[in-house]
């Protein structure tokens, strides 16, 4: 990422477009239809898709890889699930906001996920304005 | 036997991934009991394996051509085997995730499995006789089967 050290012409364009440069989303979800889905049905511009991972070890490394501002998280997943992924982000990038989206629909589950980290939660399935109010919550909360 | 409240979850979460996924509610025929040997599968099945307080399977399965379709609907235009199993397996996890809402620690649910090819046979319950649900969208039929005891 471009940080402008505000004291040049350069340094206060360079400023600018980190303001302005899109968000980073990592999608994770061990159904490819899903991710597809997210990824064909995000509609903000202000968004950028920057990698998409069907496990949390496979999430782990992408995010270490593309250091994402945002990131959909699926619960069930196998090899490393989605609870224990959420506390490891964190740890890694506390900044980072998180949106489950989940079948999981007991209010158990999402408390769970929100003490890990989490910053919203959205239930499977969904529709793509569901999914879009879902993530313009996630946005208003940065 | 099987308590109705504990069937509406089930029918429950199979409609309502149609009705939000597709856009397009699907609707459920006359329940059937199959007592002798398990019903017939279609291309694609799903399923769930209860232990608890209840035993048994819960199982989505669909023929090929509706669950193209339902790609179709939901503007998926990879109509892979992969992207089947994948299709079928959303739906046993939403029906999953209707059960442990409705019913929490008392159903202790497994991570939804797949089977591909009408010869495919899932798992036997001995002792649990199976109630199929059929489960209609526009012009094709699938069955949702629950055998718990």
């Amino acid at each position: 990422m471009t940080r402008g050290n505000g004291t040049s012409a350069l340094g206060a364009v360079s400023a600018g477009s980190a303001l302005r440069r899109r968000l980073k989303l990592l999608i994770v979800d061990d159904s490819n239809i899903v991710r597809r889905r997210i990824e064909r049905s995000q509609q903000f511009d202000s968004i950028e898709v920057v990698g998409s991972a069907s496990n949390g070890v496979e999430a782990l490394e992408l995010f270490r890889a593309t250091d994402p501002d945002l990131v959909t998280m699926d619960l069930t997943m196998p090899q490393m699930d989605g609870i224990e992924c959420i506390a490891r982000l964190v740890a890694l990038k506390p900044a980072v906001r998180i949106l489950v989206i989940s079948a999981l629909a007991d209010k158990a589950t999402a408390v769970d996920a929100m003490e890990k980290g989490a910053n919203g939660f959205l239930n499977k399935p969904f529709t793509d304005r569901q999914l879009n109010e879902a993530i313009a919550e996630l946005l208003r909360g940065r | 036997m099987l308590q109705e409240q504990e069937l509406k979850t089930f029918v429950e979460g199979t409609t309502n991934y149609f009705e939000i996924a597709a856009q397009q509610p699907a609707s459920v025929g006359s329940p059937y009991l199959v007592t002798e040997g398990a019903p017939a599968v279609h291309d694609y099945t799903g399923i769930i394996r209860i232990s608890g307080r209840r035993e048994g399977v819960v199982y989505f399965t669909a023929p090929k051509a509706m669950l193209t379709v339902l790609l179709m609907k939901m503007q998926e235009n990879d109509f892979s085997h992969e992207n089947m199993r994948d299709l079928v397996g959303e739906v046993a996890n939403t029906i999953s995730g209707n059960a442990r809402r409705d019913f929490g620690n008392e159903f202790v649910i497994s991570v939804p499995s797949v089977l591909a090819g009408e010869q495919s046979q899932p798992p036997r319950v001995p002792g649990a006789r199976s109630f199929v649900i059929p489960i209609n969208w526009r012009s094709h039929s699938a069955k949702l089967v629950v055998a718990l005891k």
